[in-house]
């Protein structure tokens, strides 16, 4: 006994079959209707960025090139070798080797400072794990995303490079931008 | 004496003769860079992109950078093709357009140096058979082409050029014949001329489409370029071809392009006549001709950017149960109208 489908049946709409003239007539309106469209995006004009002119602007939280901060107020590293960093790598690109400060060298605000402080940006995935490990806030992420280069030795930073500000500022994306 | 193939009713001196075979090579040659840049400037537009602008001022030197890189590649083929044939089927394809382009009337006759001269290359007696024979010979280019590559996927876009020929070439000559019904006669200065008080594409619109639609597929550009199909069949019959041979085919579709424009201009479009009346002087004509070729030219990349490429099947389909019934109905309609009259 074949089920009754008594009220459920619903009208589904199809689309008309494909074919003969009929088809032909239809789809020469679809395809003005889709000349149409594609008419609309000349209008427009391109949505595009011209790449190396004009940069895609970040967003604030954007994990680009990192950076190390110095004390505003006396120039001394805020980073004190610590190596908590290096711990939370999960790429294991970071270095650290640290020296202890001295009265007639003093570098960093701790007892200790990073002699060495090096990122291997060709391993480093941008993940911001060191940011969030350093106690003292010394290392962020930055915003510049042009690291490209063609050794790979030059993707090695060194504390100096990463102190410095980056040659070029990176656009910031305003709000509700 | 009546030469068989032109029909000019005067006399042209022979270096007339070769300054305008040199002239409507040269003019062919100077558009297919334009349009080359053209299409893709256009189809960057149509993509919401902005298209080639790096190469020079709003990268006109782009076609140039580009030829210089094709021609400075290595001349290679594969080891199963067959040489004479690998060789020579670029050059049939270019051969047959340039060819084609000869019967493009630019222009009515004009007093050059006190000799009448014609703005085209022959006035053909037998002008869109001459078209057709040559629109074949093209398809030779790419069957060769395909056939002599001994690859796959070569052999795949020749047989599927083949096909294609067939499906179309029927379509596209029945579509023509409702104008040589209405203007009397085969040549095509006689059809423009015919076109005076208006462009036959008003009576004849549904030839037009026909012939455009068919056009599309002569030209193996999208959405019929089931030959090249560079999704399916990596390039279809000129996949094994590279460098200068590659930049042959090339050339040799743009120069298609432009051929099947023309003769839609020149047949449907009233060639080298403006509406309500405007009689511009002579030296005009060839620019409103070229203007026509471009708008067509924006037709064809405007399609490219909108259609999808159609299945093979879809394709013979449309061909033989479409276009071949509308074309035929179109000519059958034209003769009744054009006797009863």
């Amino acid at each position: 006994m074949t089920w009754d489908p008594g009220d459920d049946v619903i009208e589904v709409q199809r689309g008309p079959d494909p074919g003969g003239l009929g088809g032909a007539y239809r789809s020469f309106g679809e395809t003005l209707r889709g000349m149409k469209t594609t008419f609309a995006r000349i209008i427009e004009g391109p949505k595009v960025y011209q790449y190396p002119e004009e940069k895609v602007p970040v967003y604030p939280r954007f994990r680009g090139r990192h950076k190390l901060h110095l004390f505003e107020d006396t120039g001394l590293e805020k980073c004190v070798g610590c190596s908590l960093c290096v711990a939370a790598c999960p790429s294991d690109c970071i270095r650290v080797v640290a020296a202890e400060n001295t009265p007639d060298n003093r570098v960093s605000a701790g007892e200790r400072y990073a002699a060495v402080y090096e990122i291997n940006m060709s391993r480093c995935i941008f993940c911001g794990y060191c940011e969030i490990a350093c106690p003292f806030d010394a290392i962020t992420m930055g915003h510049e995303y042009e690291l490209s280069d063609y050794h790979r030795s030059d993707m090695i930073f060194t504390k100096e490079m990463l102190i410095a500000e980056a040659p070029e500022r990176t656009p910031l994306r305003g709000e509700g931008e | 004496m009546t030469l068989p193939l032109a029909v000019v009713g005067y006399y042209e001196p022979w270096w007339i003769q070769i300054v305008k075979g040199v002239v409507i090579f040269a003019v062919g040659l100077q558009l297919v860079p334009v349009i080359l840049l053209a299409e893709r400037k256009l189809l960057g537009r149509f993509q919401g992109r902005y298209g080639p602008n790096r190469v020079g001022p709003f990268g006109i030197m782009q076609p140039l950078a580009d030829i210089a890189k094709l021609l400075g590649k290595e001349q290679s083929r594969p080891t199963t093709s067959i040489g004479l044939l690998f060789g020579l089927a670029p050059v049939l394809s270019i051969v047959a357009a340039v060819a084609a382009l000869a019967i493009v009337p630019f222009g009515n006759v004009v007093d050059i140096f006190g000799e009448r001269v014609g703005l085209y290359g022959i006035d053909v007696g037998i002008g869109p058979l001459y078209l057709f024979a040559f629109g074949a010979v093209a398809f030779y280019g790419l069957m060769l082409g395909g056939w002599a590559s001994g690859s796959k996927y070569s052999f795949l876009g020749a047989m599927r050029a083949a096909a294609q020929l067939i499906s179309y070439e029927v379509a596209q000559g029945l579509a023509l014949v409702g104008v040589i019904i209405t203007a009397g006669s085969l040549s095509l200065v006689d059809i423009v001329e015919a076109q005076a008080g208006m462009w036959y594409v008003v009576p004849q619109f549904v030839g037009f489409l026909v012939f455009v639609t068919a056009g599309f597929a002569e030209t193996n550009r999208a959405p019929f370029d089931l030959t090249e199909a560079d999704a399916e069949l990596v390039g279809g019959y000129n996949t094994e071809y590279g460098g200068g041979r590659f930049a042959s085919y090339f050339f040799a579709e743009y120069l298609n392009v432009i051929v099947v424009s023309a003769i839609t201009a020149t047949v449907f479009l009233g060639g080298w006549q403006l509406p309500f009346g405007i009689d511009p002087p002579t030296w005009v004509d060839p620019l409103v001709v070229i203007a026509k070729i471009f708008l067509f030219v924006f037709v064809f990349v405007w399609i490219r950017a909108t259609l999808p490429r159609l299945r093979y099947d879809q394709l013979m389909s449309f061909g033989w149960k479409v276009l071949l019934p509308l074309a035929t109905v179109n000519v059958l309609v034209t003769a009744i109208v054009v006797v009863v009259r």
